[in-house]
């Protein structure tokens, strides 16, 4: 990503108009070998390299095994609409450096939201005290990593004026209004985030990153007679203000508008243990809780994740490929460096039926010996890298969709979710499902609505019998969240059956 | 920053917003220190400390709203450019004739108990104690089981001081502090390896007691082994204490300003009527000392108040705030909810299992939703069969599907134990036939 236009410290989360403010002149270092792009990073950041050398021989003086710093600075704006007009703004400045310290498995941090270097000091002096053996740390030369390139964009958020950005949100609601006379309310509502990230690390690797995110989505409530039923619909992606258009607007209202109306003649499932289809694209939330979060590798290095002994097992059919991958074009899952400076990589999961690799961030990579798999990921410099997923999905299998549902002769076929969650050790998933249908005889018939499905990880990947053809990726705005921490991610899956889940509903 | 800074900065930026053409002007500023240490294999896992502040100002421009933070305080040109940006930003917003700050008369205006939230030991305790304590906790359980396989205990603190100040006159802080200490236990037994966590918190170090924290987590980590879904149908379920604003969650919500103006809420025009059975009787009082929910005022200022929400099963207020209240046409009482004391019956946990014949006791939630607007709900569960009065066997993987309406007409039983290290201070609750889905 070309800096040239934006080295400069925007204070504003509310841009205007794109008034750009030239910072101090600032010079970050005058000796070395840097290209301009890192150079623009380190004069964002307004620091020099003989700070960032003097931090990190802090922060490794009590003998620790490694440290890194991450800067990060990042601007959210949000416009919203609420009785037809876009009459709320919001924005917010986030700014400062996370320092942490590793020894073996353990893991020193504390942060700090100056830059000045005496509290950049204090910060590395907590953080280092995870190590109790002083040491002398003798810092080498720097290396600078050039990042990946997965989001492109050609106009920044930074540059956008709020002026701008109303008259799509407003049409939205206008859009959703003419659709339905059922139409009561509608929320809509426009995010931008742009995050500079600057990364130094005790090995000398300097790295950085510049991260655009946006959502955009509207929730409509319709009312016949006493009824009222609501839904949603949204997209996020890594791109720039270019992605806003007219088509963009139309789909998200029709979505929005469908997903609503169908609620009007739902139903409620047979409770109990029924074949579930799972259709493609946001149906991906399966993997993310049944799978995903069971790799990820943090809790299979403690043990407690139900996968903790099946590496190289046969966990799944042989048709089942389930990927975490952070390489995705302008996904909201995809990093160019992850937050502890490693590569992004397509990581398969599950191979051929076969659990192939774990989720790992840096300190899991090096205890079970293997290549990090860049899913180190953090919420902010305020906290610790985890290992997370980015986008996880299924690859297409060998089925037929109308062959699937043909299969079935009572269960439910569900494609629309609002939120999931797991039980790590036991392996207890669930999803709760927005909409879907009923499945009788082969053939789907009513619309039903807000039953919860509940499962278990090994159990539900074992049951997967039939995949289809037609993979989906789902680009809502699906964040995760773990020990605290939320993190953008993304899902995808074909039409998939599994022979049974347990099914919220009603009892005969 | 000392509180008398942010009193300082808080004015500041606010007159500057009136100077930049702001009609009316609230700012928020707070800071917050948090310790976190969490213990394994009898060596430190973590040790992490976080030292943030941050300003937020609410903008009133031309009868337009917004709302804007950052955490770089230190440069005041940077900080009043900040201000003059978000201005400019929000004149571009359409008009809406319901924003404001509140009438001044509503404001809390001092004079109040102190309801002691902050322990002003916060700074002093040494950091080598909390690590010690960390590992006490931990050495509960090392060793006691071989089903054991991971045991991860933490101490955390943490101390937060907010200063609000509005161009019609309100000036308030308030502070609070907060220690806690868990334990989380994995077992294993076959594939399976369940787990489960305790823990105990207090507004004051000298009220934290650390002893058994560990045990309780490991015995109810072995309880859970075994764990099976049973076949589904109609029976009574018991929510343990701890766990009972999940089920809560969605009747206050319901009860917001936002949600009935909106439409999303199953309790629209139902002031006054009978939603719950007559076991429900539910007080927001703002007034417990050290109570979690504790405070003077809301987050605009306005002066709280002991209120009944429900009453005998009869709603008898929502949570109305300044902006909701002019486009309802309503009073505003305040946007929060505090401290939810239930009105409780006479048995305990124990007790309210031996009345049951058959029944589930639910000890965790996993997952779930509920429709706002209609307040059907389905959560995944697990816990435990009652069969004859007592604890038969551990299950999961099952669901609980109703609506929320239903669930608190059948409102059979209020425990005397009401949870008190949280704000909603739910006892444990008996909800007759509730759907549950399993085999």
């Amino acid at each position: 990503m070309n800096l040239n236009r934006r080295n400069f410290l925007k204070t504003s989360g509310a841009a205007v108009a794109g008034t750009i403010i030239l910072p101090p002149f600032f010079k970050s270092c005058s000796k070395l070998q840097l290209s301009t792009d890192v150079k623009n990073y380190l004069d964002h950041f307004e620091i020099s390299t003989e700070v960032l050398g003097k931090v990190i021989s802090e922060a490794m003086s009590k003998g620790g095994d490694y440290a890194d710093l991450f800067f990060e600075h990042k601007i959210s704006n949000n416009i919203g609409l609420q009785d037809g007009k876009v009459n709320i703004a919001s924005s917010n400045i986030d700014y400062g450096v996370g320092i942490r310290v590793l020894k073996g498995d353990q893991t020193g941090f504390a942060y700090s939201e100056s830059l000045e270097a005496s509290s950049m000091l204090d910060a590395a002096k907590l953080a280092a005290s995870i190590a109790t053996n002083p040491a002398s740390f003798s810092k080498g030369s720097i290396n600078e990593k050039i990042p990946a390139d997965y989001y492109r964009i050609s106009r920044s958020w930074e540059d956008v004026s709020v002026k701008d950005k109303v008259p799509f949100v407003q049409k939205i609601n206008d859009r959703i209004f003419s659709m339905d006379d059922k139409v009561v309310k509608v929320n809509a509502s426009l995010n931008d985030e742009t995050s500079y990230v600057l990364f130094y690390n005790s090995e000398g690797m300097l790295g950085y990153d510049y991260r655009p995110l946006t959502s955009f989505g509207a929730v409509c409530i319709m009312q016949k007679g006493k009824q009222i039923e609501n839904s949603y619909s949204a997209r996020s992606y890594r791109k720039g203000f270019e992605w806003l258009t007219d088509d963009l607007v139309e789909e998200l209202a029709r979505e929005a508008v469908d997903n609503t109306n169908i609620l009007f003649e739902a139903t409620k499932p047979r409770a109990g243990e029924l074949p579930v289809i799972l259709g493609a694209g946001g149906s991906g939330i399966l993997l993310h809780e049944a799978i995903g979060h069971t790799f990820e590798a943090d809790f299979n290095r403690k043990g407690t994740s139900i996968f903790s002994d099946k590496m190289g097992m046969k966990v799944a059919e042989n048709f089942i490929n389930i990927i975490d991958d952070g390489t995705l074009e302008n996904n909201r899952g995809s990093l160019n460096i992850d937050d502890e400076g490693n590569d992004v990589k397509k990581t398969y999961l599950v191979e051929d039926g076969i659990l192939n690799s774990y989720i790992h961030d840096r300190i899991s990579a090096n205890h079970y010996g293997v290549e990090p798999t860049g899913n180190g990921r953090r919420q902010s410099f305020r906290h610790i890298p985890l290992p997370r997923m980015r986008s996880t999905y299924m690859e297409p299998g060998p089925h037929k969709r109308e062959d699937i549902i043909a299969e079935v002769d009572y269960g439910v076929y569900v494609d629309n979710f609002s939120n999931g969650q797991v039980k790590i050790g036991a392996g207890n998933f669930t999803f709760f499902v927005k909409s879907g249908y009923l499945v009788e005889k082969g053939r789907l018939t009513q619309p039903i609505k807000d039953i919860n499905i509940i499962g278990n990880g090994p159990q539900a990947l074992a049951d997967i019998t039939m995949a289809a053809d037609d993979y989906k990726t789902d680009n809502g705005t699906w964040t995760c969240g773990k020990g605290g921490q939320s993190v953008p991610v993304t899902m995808g899956l074909p039409t998939v059956l599994v022979r049974k889940l347990t099914v919220g509903g009603v009892n005969a | 920053m000392t509180k008398e800074e942010k009193y300082k900065l808080a004015n500041r930026v606010v007159n500057h917003a009136l100077e930049c053409g702001a009609q009316e002007v609230r700012a928020v500023i707070s800071d917050s220190r948090n310790n976190s240490i969490s213990v394994r294999e009898e060596k430190i896992e973590n040790l992490e400390q976080s030292i943030e502040n941050g300003l937020t100002i609410y903008l009133f421009v031309d009868k337009k709203y917004s709302v804007h933070s950052t955490n770089r305080l230190d440069n005041r040109e940077e900080l009043d450019r900040f201000v003059r940006e978000a201005i400019e930003g929000t004149r571009y917003l359409a008009e809406d004739e319901y924003r404001g700050l509140p009438d001044p008369d509503l404001y809390y205006k001092g004079g109040g108990p102190e309801l002691k939230t902050f322990d002003g030991s916060f700074r002093s305790v040494d950091p080598q104690e909390k690590i010690n304590v960390a590992f006490a906790v931990e050495k509960e359980v090392l060793g006691r089981d071989e089903r054991i396989v991971s045991v991860t205990a933490s101490y955390n603190d943490g101390m937060n001081e907010t200063v609000m100040v509005t161009s019609n006159g309100f000036e308030g802080d308030r502070s609070n502090t907060y220690y806690g200490i868990s334990a989380s236990v994995s077992v294993k037994e076959g594939d399976a390896r369940p787990g489960d966590a305790w823990y105990r918190s207090s507004l004051f170090y000298d009220g934290l007691d650390h002893e058994g924290i560990g045990r309780e987590a490991l015995k109810r980590a072995l309880k859970k082994l075994g764990q099976a879904k049973i076949e589904s149908g109609n029976m009574p379920m018991i929510i343990e204490n701890r766990l009972g604003s999940q089920s809560l969650s969605p009747l206050i919500r319901a009860l917001n300003g936002s949600a009935i103006q909106q439409k999303n809420s199953f309790l629209i025009d139902m002031l006054g009527e009978k939603v719950g059975s007559d076991r429900l009787t539910i007080v927001d009082d703002p007034f417990i000392l050290s109570g979690r929910g504790s405070g003077h005022f809301d987050n605009e200022g306005l002066a709280l108040k002991k209120r009944t929400i429900f009453e005998k099963g009869i709603l008898k207020n929502y949570y109305i705030d300044t902006y909701y209240g002019k486009k309802l046409g309503m009073e505003p009482t305040s946007g929060i909810s505090t401290n939810l004391v239930f009105e409780m019956g006479d048995k305990n946990l124990e007790e309210m299992i031996a009345s049951l014949d058959r029944g589930i006791l639910v000890t965790g939630f996993n997952g779930g939703n509920c429709n706002g607007s209609t307040g059907d709900f389905s959560y995944g569960i697990e816990g435990f069969l009652i069969e004859q009065g007592k604890i038969a066997k551990p299950v999961s993987e099952m669901n609980i599907t109703g609506n929320m309406l239903d669930l608190y007409k059948n409102l059979a039983g209020v425990g005397n134990d009401a949870y008190e290290d949280a704000a909603w201070r739910t006892p444990s609750l008996l909800f007759d036939n509730v759907s549950f889905s399993g085999k």
